[in-house]
């Protein structure tokens, strides 16, 4: 499809509820700097529910994994079952482990 | 069609019906594709457009308590607009050629947006019917397959329900006010009532979209079944505000456990939709006209993002 843009590029926004927390994905947006991405952030993505903070981030910044490759990707994590304390026998009166 | 090709498209088939989402980098058929870039595309240009109608009356409304709340209001349905575009465009699509496709006439918008706001009581109408029957398509999207829109509908549908509850408060003001604005509560009643239930399109067997919509669940209910779940929560809270639904075949079945209602107009949706409404005119004139006059805006952003951006290099 054309790549006429006369909207400028698009930017992914991030939010953090309270002081802390995680930041999580809220949306994205067409802004042509960054001081006009965090102020349509602000505007678009938190007019409820006052945020603590906010990211912006330029939409070609981000690297994702394809839910098709995301199996594969991440299957070394899958057989790696010591990594959980269940994997661990001690017995039942040693307490606080 | 490849054997590749039909082993794709039963592997997505399975993993649309395990329930999962779609994402944007995902592979898709071409079909799917333009399914939802014309569903959600359409779906924004309703958004934007439907802020005309709400617009006419912000600078008449009754207290400075109404003009806050329709403000707001209106802005919601403005920002609902961009999350959906910013959903669209994760298809390929940019939002030049969304807003040319509307302008060229190529991309739909409601056709409730089509009939004029007449009187203070209409701002009541839209809100509670309009937003309603909105409101009443967006919560069974949230379970939309295509991952970006089901999360806009979720993002909208938490800033709808204010929408509704602020029309439904005019409604009642109006609806226990004196006899000339319990009548104007009535009339607006009388003109959305209609224009509501078509939101909804055309009868399940009359629409050609519906079934793949649903086999890729792209769509998660039928327009009928929408329809008629607008209408059964509706009608008694429009005989709590003591109105009358303008429709003489409305009764409740107690065997079906639903209203029974009579025939929508189909002859003056299709008019509407085709463009011959009261407002399609107006609506898209002013439309090409505030984009057109914000093109200055546009360039001028840019040229200072590109001089920033060369004062840092
Ligand atoms: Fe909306
Ligand atoms: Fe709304």
């Amino acid at each position: 499809m054309s790549d006429k843009n006369s909207q400028g590029p698009v930017w992914e926004v991030f939010t953090q509820k309270k002081s802390g927390q995680a930041f999580q994905h809220a949306g994205s947006l067409h802004a042509f700097d960054r001081e006009m991405a965090l102020e349509n952030a602000r505007d678009l993505y938190t007019r409820r529910d006052k945020p603590f903070g906010l990211w912006v981030v330029p939409a070609s910044a981000i690297v994702a994994v394809s839910s098709e490759d995301s199996e594969a990707f991440f299957d070394p994590s899958d057989d790696k079952t010591y990594r959980h304390p269940t994997f661990y026998d001690i017995p039942e009166e040693v307490k606080n482990l | 069609m490849t054997i590749e090709l039909q082993e794709k498209l039963q592997d997505f088939q399975t993993y649309i019906d395990a329930e999962e989402k779609i994402e944007p980098g995902d592979w898709m058929p071409d079909d799917y594709r333009a399914h939802n870039v014309r569903q959600i595309s359409q779906h924004a240009h309703s958004e934007v457009i439907g802020m005309q109608p709400e617009g006419n009356w912000i600078t008449r409304a009754p207290s400075l308590r109404a003009k806050k709340i329709l403000l707001a209001k209106i802005q919601d349905e403005g920002g609902h607009g961009l999350y959906l575009y910013s959903a669209a465009e994760t298809l390929g699509i940019s939002r030049d050629e969304l807003i040319e496709q509307l302008h060229e006439g190529k991309a739909k918008y409601s056709s409730v947006f089509n009939y004029p706001t007449l009187n203070w009581a209409d701002i009541g109408a839209i809100g509670w019917l309009v937003d309603g029957a909105a409101v009443t398509n967006q919560l069974s999207l949230r379970r939309t397959s295509y991952g970006p829109y089901a999360r806009a509908m979720f993002r909208i549908c938490n800033e709808e329900s204010f929408h509704q509850r602020q029309g439904y408060e005019i409604m009642m003001k109006m609806a226990n006010g004196t006899p000339e604005q319990r009548e104007m509560a009535q009339d607006a009643l009388n003109r959305w009532w209609w224009p509501a239930l078509m939101m909804f399109g055309p009868h399940d067997n009359q629409s050609q979209r519906t079934h793949k919509g649903m086999m890729w669940k792209i769509k998660r209910a039928s327009n009928d079944e929408l329809r008629q779940r607008f209408i059964d929560k509706t009608v008694p809270q429009a005989e709590f505000l003591g109105l009358t639904i303008p429709d003489p075949d409305l009764r409740w079945n107690p065997d079906t456990n639903q209203y029974d209602t009579g025939e929508i107009n189909w002859d003056e949706f299709h008019q509407v939709i085709s463009g011959n409404g009261p407002c399609n005119r107006e609506r898209m004139d002013h439309h090409k006209k505030v984009h057109e006059e914000g093109a200055w805006v546009r360039e001028a952003a840019a040229a200072f993002a590109a001089k920033k951006q060369a004062q840092q290099n």
